[in-house]
């Protein structure tokens, strides 16, 4: 698979209008240089969005950092806080 | 690990006395029950639904992996966490945590550790409807305080 599908949960959803994305990509790269292509790709307020602090990142289903790197058939996610329980 | 091990994410409800029984195991001196219920105030407003989303996969892993840690840390028999999603309305059961332990007290600390980190860790999120909004909750720090005692 040469790209990365893109989730997104609850309010961050909601802020978005949409809850899954596809993003062609022929190489690995950072989370943090994902985002901007995201941003790229739709608007400039994905990136700010995408970037807040609260925001988590999973690749994989596994929690990451934004010097993760995302490879071509990746499954990524961003949530926001979670509030189980 | 033999211990028997049950994680459930669903909508339907679920039934406290048969989750306990299936606790009820051979060499277990007690079994230690939380069940979260759906509160019809929050912040001083009504709460007239909570809906309930989770990221389908990652969550039922994550709850596994607390449960590991849980009996990495005490001595357990069996642990079971059925956390429920979608609508749900005041009264309503949201989440069932059970452990069997072989003595109380480490049945007291798994299950508590258990809520606790699930409250902060896993993926679910809430959503309020309100009578006149909607508002999707975050994470609490009082929440995130009581979990990182279990840090020490």
């Amino acid at each position: 698979m040469s790209g990365v599908t893109i989730q997104f949960f609850a309010s961050l959803r909601e802020e978005l209008g949409t809850d899954k994305l596809y993003l062609k990509m022929h190489e690995a790269i950072s989370v943090r240089e994902l985002v901007q292509r995201i941003a790229d790709q739709e608007s400039a307020g994905w990136q700010s969005a995408l970037s807040s602090s609260d925001i988590l990142v999973a690749v994989n289903q596994t929690l990451v950092d934004r010097e993760h790197i995302v490879e071509p058939g990746d499954e990524v996610a961003f949530l926001p806080p979670v509030t189980g329980g | 690990m033999n211990s028997k091990i049950k994680v459930m994410v669903q909508t339907e409800d679920f039934d406290v006395s048969q989750e306990t029984k299936r606790l009820s195991l051979k060499g277990a001196g007690g079994i230690n029950i939380f069940v979260g219920v759906v509160r019809d105030q929050n912040d001083n407003n009504e709460v007239r639904c909570l809906r309930l989303e989770h990221y389908p996969g990652m969550t039922e892993s994550q709850i596994g992996s607390i449960i590991d840690e849980a009996e990495r840390r005490w001595e357990v028999l069996a642990a079971t966490v059925i956390h429920r999603i979608g609508d749900l309305y005041p009264g309503d059961q949201i989440v069932f945590v059970g452990v069997a332990s072989p003595h109380r007290g480490d049945a007291f600390d798994a299950c508590e550790f258990i809520i606790d980190y699930l409250k902060t860790r896993a993926t679910f999120w809430k959503k309020e409807i309100l009578p006149n909004t909607e508002r999707w909750l975050t994470t609490r720090q009082s929440d995130v305080d009581t979990a990182n005692v279990w840090k020490n």
